[in-house]
């Protein structure tokens, strides 16, 4: 039994560093060799972002729909306060730059 | 077989150590608590650098002017190798009766850790002795908040290391010690995300835009 759990927990440390290194490299060779236009390419960099956060959260801190307490909803709430925090900020000091212009 | 279930964040004592694991719960959630905490704190730098990095260059260096993307690209690559290494490092805590392989991946995790820091303050220096400082404008002020508080933490972490090796060697594997490096274990790894969002953010949309 504890072989198997070994394995699995081998496992997931080993598909999540994996996972991790393509998508730091793909970012990186997107903004190196400017692959898609100016836009795009913050999108898709932006992506590649969220979706290695998640790759931490799975295979690092083995954050899942089974963890027991309300781990996973902790980090949902603050997910949430961070976007209203950082994406009001940029909002409005945006905002405010476009009226002073 | 059907996995056990998680009782808390990271790796699970579960299957090898009954009594660790069963009076983790509390401590590490409430461990959990304080790094949601601390990244509402790196939110607010995010913020403020996201505002200032196009708005607040005060006629100073753009990003692309000061930013070594290469430097930062080995920076990105040294922690997240040294996030694999400790994620070796707990598995070796969990299943390796003797502390060898423990203490083997937690010294390349501290070298990676290490590493990265010398890195960044050589990066630092480079900003700095071409007149990029943080007084310069808004825009660099922020940088220099924003990363440095992430390199204070990431320092905060190698000197905890330093301890747990300490107590390693005085107490020995307690159920004591286990738990402080499975919390230095998640500081670590939350450590490790809020890098990528520097490293995206930061570094790769500067030289993009």
């Amino acid at each position: 039994m504890t072989d198997e759990t070994y394995t699995q927990d081998f496992r997931s440390y080993c598909i999540g560093g994996l996972l991790a290194l393509i998508l730091t490299a793909l970012a990186f060779g997107l903004v190196v060799f400017e692959v898609l236009p100016n836009f795009e390419r913050l999108i898709a960099i932006s992506v590649l972002a969220v979706a290695q956060i998640i790759v931490h959260f799975r295979y690092f801190l083995h954050i899942s729909w089974h963890s027991h307490r309300d781990d996973l909803q902790l980090v949902l709430f603050t997910s949430l306060i961070l976007f209203l925090m950082v994406g009001g900020t940029i909002w409005i000091l945006f905002n405010l730059h476009e009226q002073m212009m | 077989m059907k996995r056990q279930p998680l009782l808390h964040p990271g790796l699970n004592l579960g299957s090898t150590d009954e009594y660790s694991h069963d009076v983790s719960e509390p401590i590490i959630f409430g461990f959990w608590v304080f790094l949601m905490a601390d990244l509402v704190l790196f939110a607010i730098l995010f913020a403020t650098y996201a505002s200032m990095s196009v708005q607040g260059q005060a006629g100073g260096p753009t990003p692309i002017d000061v930013f070594d993307l290469p430097s930062a690209f080995i920076e990105t690559m040294l922690l997240l190798t040294s996030s694999i290494t400790f994620g070796l490092a707990s598995l070796a805590l969990k299943y390796k009766a003797d502390s060898l392989h423990l203490v083997f991946w937690l010294v390349l995790t501290f070298c990676l850790g290490a590493g990265f820091i010398g890195m960044e303050l050589r990066d630092f220096w480079v900003m700095i002795e071409q007149g990029a400082v943080p007084q310069r404008s808004g825009f660099l002020s922020s940088f220099f908040l924003l990363v440095a508080t992430h390199g204070i933490h990431v320092t905060a972490g190698l000197f905890w290391m330093l301890v747990l090796f300490l107590q390693l060697r005085v107490f020995g594997r307690t159920t004591e010690v286990k738990l402080r490096l499975m919390r230095l274990a998640l500081f670590w790894h939350m450590l490790d995300i809020v890098w990528v969002c520097i490293f995206t953010f930061v570094y790769l949309f500067g030289v993009a835009q």
